[in-house]
């Protein structure tokens, strides 16, 4: 066990770096570089601009160096200091942009993992030992339209009947009476009444998948010989079924945690964008088309590392639950 | 009824690997329905000049967000038709609310009949003609069947063409990913050993980059003096370059556990070459599969069209594209006020659902295991 992990921690290290090369590259791309932009816009806004402001602006960032040192100051920059680069969109520095919402992004996305969990796996397992039952058909069903409809349109159907139905606005976190409101009882009432339409409109596409994929891994497991010997040997239907099958076909749900820290930190782009929730995603966003390329690299950077490292994570997690990957990894 | 199980039972032993399949999957019903939904859909791509009543740019300020038309089977007099008949179609403003409110004329009958002359267009840019599958005769009467937009356009026939690009422009890059996949996962999983290993790193450090951050970056970065579509096009190709890694990997166990079957090494031999093994022997043996994963990444493809493109990254309005047609019901109040601009989602919603279980019923038939 020790020397696997010790193995997938020595291919952590090169991949890091791969990425880091790739993203200071798109960064790159763009005509121009980040100062001229940036005294353009002070320019335009009336500012005065000095001469000493772009020799500092440049020398900070290293812009008349060659590539290769530019990329080395980039990258010392953030490991040394966390220093990701300064926004011009929002003229501040980018690590402050990122940090003031990610709590909000961590807290809607471990509240949609947690929608989603409780509901796929019942459901997942409940399909596989009734398969062809009505209620398999439904969830089948369900299932499969979930994952052809757009997340952003079942958030626009939402906010429609709400309307229609209801009268409600669905959208934001916090009705206007609450938002500047300090913390207080109602104000998490309120809270909880807006954070159910994201939880329920993010996770409808991740149960969907997960229940496809639960169904069809306890599927091929409860027809194996074991099982057969399990109940042969007089065990409960309910013990032959929870006790090892379900425990393999467990893995879809270990391994999606890898994409599901990105997914923590993006918090799901589009849907926010429609339902306006302060995450990290309508930022990203912005950023991109406002070619704030130091904002849009970082999140790039921060992102594809967190995917390798919730590989990292859920491979040791699937080494640990399943012997099988122990041996031959 | 003995004879004819007998009859096929025998077919059953002489039956090639692609008749089996075929038989398989026709006894998946509603695959083959999703099949004939999808080439439905790609003959409307293929001919929406001909299949949409009107031009997708023509505009009527009268028109602005015309709700649907409503289709009468039954005339003003009471007498039942087989044709469809419709009232005309007056837009004037509540004098009280200022809102413009439309009221149906029922003086004014069109009856909707096949094949009539209206907006002119270039079918394929070669032929010239005015004559539409179905629409009304005239000028004054309008047709709305999906009601019409902002700007007072149909929206039935501008999905109608969107189809064209939504169902096409991502096909490209779908393709790449499945030449490089079979190619990079083959070499790796016959030849094994050091080019193995280099491949599976790359795959490594290539399923670590995050998809859609990575398009929105990409989206930024290539040149702005670009048209929405090649822009577009570019992207597909370049994600394409990511995108074959989950198929090298299917590929490469499939030539792993193949290349020791008694088949291939027979095939050895007698004398076959490396590449007459692989082309010949091996690659048809999982080919299937490769034509069921192919199916499954294409609603992909077309899913990522409508989110981008919703977004404002992907393409832009002159291009008519079912995600630019989303774009217009972006929030709550145009919505409400015209629920049917969210009809564009359903042509998506179908074609993405016949796209997943066509997928389903064809790898369902080509596995070889499955009963």
């Amino acid at each position: 066990m020790l020397k696997f992990i010790a193995n997938r921690l020595l291919l952590f290290i090169p991949t890091l770096i791969a990425i880091s090369i790739v993203t200071f590259v798109l960064i790159q791309l763009p005509p121009g570089d980040y100062v001229t932009s940036y005294l353009m816009e002070l320019e335009q806004s009336g500012q005065e601009v000095t001469a000493e402001l772009a020799t500092a602006l440049r020398q900070r960032y290293g812009l008349d160096d060659p590539m290769v040192i530019r990329f080395f100051k980039w990258i010392g920059n953030i490991v040394l200091r966390g220093d990701f680069g300064y926004s011009m969109q929002w003229n501040r520095p980018v690590g402050d942009l990122i940090w003031e919402r990610i709590g909000w992004t961590v807290a809607i996305s471990l509240a949609t993992m947690l929608f989603t969990w409780l509901l796929a796996f019942p459901i997942g397992v409940y399909s596989a030992t009734h398969q062809y039952s009505p209620l398999d058909y439904v969830f089948t069903l369900i299932g499969f339209l979930g994952q052809s409809v757009p997340n952003f349109l079942i958030a626009l159907v939402f906010m429609w009947l709400g309307y229609k139905w209801f009268g409600l606005e669905i959208g934001g976190l916090f009705s206007e009476a609450y938002l500047e409101a300090p913390w207080s009882w109602p104000k998490f009432v309120d809270l909880l009444n807006h954070l159910w339409v994201p939880m329920v409109v993010l996770g409808t596409a991740g149960t969907a998948g997960l229940i496809r994929t639960l169904r069809a891994n306890l599927l091929d497991e409860i027809r194996k010989p074991y099982v057969v010997t399990a109940r042969a040997k007089g065990l409960p239907e309910r013990r032959v079924i929870w006790k090892y099958p379900v425990r393999v076909a467990i893995n879809p749900f270990i391994s999606s945690t890898a994409y599901m820290l990105p997914g923590l930190i993006s918090g799901a782009t589009i849907v926010s964008v429609v339902l306006s929730l302060p995450t990290t995603g309508p930022m990203q966003l912005r950023a991109l088309m406002s070619q704030d390329m130091y904002l849009a690299g970082s999140f790039l950077l921060i992102l594809s590392s967190l995917t390798v490292l919730g590989t990292l994570v859920s491979d040791i997690l699937l080494a640990w639950v399943d012997p099988r990957i122990r041996v031959s990894g | 009824m003995f004879g004819k199980t007998k009859n096929k039972s025998e077919g059953l032993f002489t039956a090639s690997q692609w008749q089996l399949m075929t038989w398989r999957f026709s006894r998946h019903r509603v695959a083959v329905v999703s099949l004939v939904v999808l080439v439905i859909f790609y003959l409307i791509a293929a001919f929406c000049e001909f299949v949409a009543p009107y031009d997708p740019g023509r505009y009527s300020a009268k028109y602005v967000l015309a709700p649907p038309t409503t289709l009468h089977f039954v005339s003003p007099e009471g007498k039942f038709s087989l044709r469809p008949y419709v009232f005309g179609l007056e837009s004037a403003r509540d004098m009280e609310t200022l809102a413009v409110v439309f009221e149906v004329d029922e003086s004014q009958v069109y009856p909707i009949k096949f094949l009539v002359h209206g907006d002119p267009y270039k079918l394929w840019g070669l032929w010239e003609s005015d004559i539409h599958l179905f629409g009304v005769d005239g000028e004054d009467g309008m047709l709305f069947l999906w009601g019409a937009d902002s700007m007072g356009r149909d929206l039935f026939s501008r999905v109608v063409f969107g189809a064209r690009i939504s169902l096409s422009i991502g096909l490209v890059g779908v393709f790449l990913s499945l030449v490089l996949g079979v190619i990079l996962g083959g070499i790796s999983g016959y030849f094994g050993g050091a080019v193995d290993v280099v491949i599976q790193r790359v795959i490594e450090f290539l399923r670590s980059l995050p998809a859609i951050p990575l398009w929105m970056t990409l989206a930024a970065a290539l040149p702005h003096g670009w048209s929405p579509m090649r822009l577009y096009f570019a992207i597909t190709v370049l994600l394409s370059l990511i995108g074959w890694t989950g198929l090298a990997r299917v590929v490469r166990g499939r030539f792993m556990s193949l290349r020791e079957e008694d088949f291939v090494m027979a095939a050895r031999l007698c004398g076959a070459s490396e590449m007459r093994v692989i082309l010949r022997h091996l690659v048809p043996s999982f080919l299937s599969h490769l034509i069921a994963s192919l199916t499954l990444s294409i609603p992909g493809m077309i899913l990522s069209e409508t989110s981008l493109s919703f977004l404002g990254l992907g393409l832009q309005p002159p291009v008519v594209s079912w995600g630019v047609l989303l774009q217009t019901a972006q929030n709550l109040r145009t919505v409400v006020l015209a629920p049917w601009l969210l009809l564009p989602g359903l042509a998506v919603v179908i074609v993405v659902l016949a796209f997943n279980f066509l997928g389903d019923g064809m790898r369902d038939a080509a596995d070889p295991y499955s009963h």
